[in-house]
């Protein structure tokens, strides 16, 4: 098990290096400013880490992730629960949310800013709507299928209120919480460029704006690969640990 | 032991009415599945309900337990509502605690939970996640939670269904020890009359759909809680 795993991995970064000298031979064959090879690119990651411009970027756009994320998290658990628990407010909320949930990233992001104003208030509110109805639609389906079993053996044993969520509920609905933060983590990340590009004056989507309008293909590379990594990082290292740990019981 | 046990601490529990239950109706989408049904237990009694398969005894318990409440009628305590346990016909564990854990959980001391499980042949289980149990030995865990609380009312469904010879015996030797040590008022749902016959203090037999009581049967004092052939025939003489 522990060598096909190993073999695994060796398959996958033998891959990503192949992908580094094929693009590194294709861009110096092409000898185009707008296809700057890897090491250029590579190098000014070096140079933009050093002069503190994307580690400073990097970390606020990261953090409007983490409190977009977060919101979006907690008020789309609660809701979702809610609707998936009582079917009047399903049946009065449901047109909302699925109004919410086909409403483009872009205009629902304009709206908020010319209603709220371009401030950062507006940029995660933005954000975390974007996200919101994706988590309630996930968590409306994990508490429509709740065990009554176990909730009634809970009344039936008195099990007070917060041993109910803890011990009942909670573990019930967990598998689908990693769904909604994975899925989450994925369009949030996105979506936030788009926000920040629109609305904000510092953050990793306004620099590839900037970029863009100098056309500095290298920069928006540069950019794009440390975000990824960051992203990428955050998913392997701790939502996949997480998700194993909370899971063991199962196996 | 257990004989001598019980018979001074029966009479004295009967003494006490505990439950008056009137099932005017109950029906699922029309069918009507209890009409006209009433008993009344008291503090400390073994009654055994028993009747045709698939009418109404599940759906009585699950009345007597507060858990329906959509029917015509009433469930009347004389005193304050007791502290009831429910040994449902599935186990209901929680599978991601383990066999421990599920017990303390539903408010059982730690001493207690040991000392059930053990009873039970669970000893080197208690720390597995209930997840990993084979049916059977969840039934008993199921069973040893319900007997751990120390309820004043337990409510049993076919507790000792799919539970091999030598559990089940294991399972109704503790059930009636734990009872002798502290007589609470048991409603056993069986299908099995020597069961009945071998546990309870009174039985009551249900009729088809929907489900009445039909014969409300004194075991005979001196035949009560005991495994033989003067049961057997008290038993055969019900059917």
């Amino acid at each position: 098990m522990a060598t096909e795993l190993d073999g695994g991995a060796r398959t996958r970064l033998l891959s990503l290096l192949a992908l580094l000298a094929a693009w590194e031979v294709a861009a110096r064959i092409a000898g185009s400013r707008l296809l700057p090879p890897a090491s250029t690119v590579f190098a000014a990651l070096a140079r933009e880490t050093a002069s503190g411009a994307l580690p400073a970027n990097l970390g606020i756009t990261l953090l409007r992730i983490a409190a977009a994320f977060a919101l979006s998290m907690v008020l789309g658990t609660a809701l979702g629960v809610a609707m998936g628990r009582l079917p009047r407010l399903d049946r009065v909320l449901d047109v909302w949310l699925t109004g919410l949930l086909n409403l483009p990233a872009l205009v629902l992001t304009v709206l908020i800013y010319v209603w709220f104003g371009l401030s950062e208030f507006s940029a995660i509110l933005a954000v975390t709507l974007n996200k919101l109805p994706t988590t309630a639609v996930t968590l409306r389906q994990g508490a429509r299928a709740l065990d009554p079993g176990l909730l009634e053996m809970a009344r039936v044993f008195r099990f007070p209120r917060g041993r109910v969520l803890r011990h009942v509920v909670l573990p019930q609905l967990a598998p689908y919480l990693f769904a909604a933060a994975r899925s989450g983590l994925a369009l949030i990340w996105k979506v936030v460029l788009v926000v920040e590009l629109l609305g904000r004056s510092n953050g990793v989507g306004f620099q590839i704006e900037v970029y863009f309008q100098l056309f500095d293909v290298t920069d928006i590379l540069a950019y794009t690969i440390a975000f990824s990594a960051v992203v990428q990082a955050v998913e392997w290292c701790v939502l996949q640990p997480l998700e194993r740990r909370v899971m063991r019981w199962r196996r | 032991m257990v004989r001598a046990a019980t018979a001074g601490a029966a009479r004295d529990a009967l003494a006490a009415l505990m439950l008056r239950a009137e099932v005017a109706r109950k029906a699922f989408g029309g069918r009507a599945v209890i009409a006209g049904l009433h008993f009344e237990m008291a503090a400390g009694e073994i009654v055994a309900l028993t009747g045709p398969s698939g009418c109404g005894k599940s759906t009585l318990l699950r009345i007597v337990a507060g858990l329906d409440h959509d029917f015509a009628g009433a469930v009347a305590w004389t005193a304050p509502p007791p502290r009831i346990a429910v040994a449902f016909q599935e186990p209901r564990l929680l599978p991601w605690r383990s066999v421990r854990e599920n017990l303390l959980l539903a408010n059982a001391s730690d001493a207690t939970a040991e000392a059930m499980l053990t009873a039970l042949g669970l000893a080197s289980e208690t720390d597995m996640p209930a997840d990993r149990l084979s049916l059977g030995m969840a039934r008993r865990v199921a069973l040893a939670r319900a007997l751990a609380v120390a309820p004043d009312l337990l409510l049993l469904d076919e507790p000792f269904a799919s539970l091999d010879g030598v559990a089940a015996a294991r399972a109704r030797a503790l059930l009636l020890n734990t009872w002798a040590a502290r007589p609470f008022a048991v409603l056993l749902v069986t299908h099995d009359l020597y069961e009945a016959a071998a546990l309870a203090d009174r039985i009551l037999l249900l009729s088809a759909c929907p489900a009445r009581v039909v014969r409300d049967v004194n075991v005979p004092a001196d035949m009560r809680r005991q495994d033989g052939a003067a049961t057997a025939a008290f038993a055969a003489a019900l059917s």
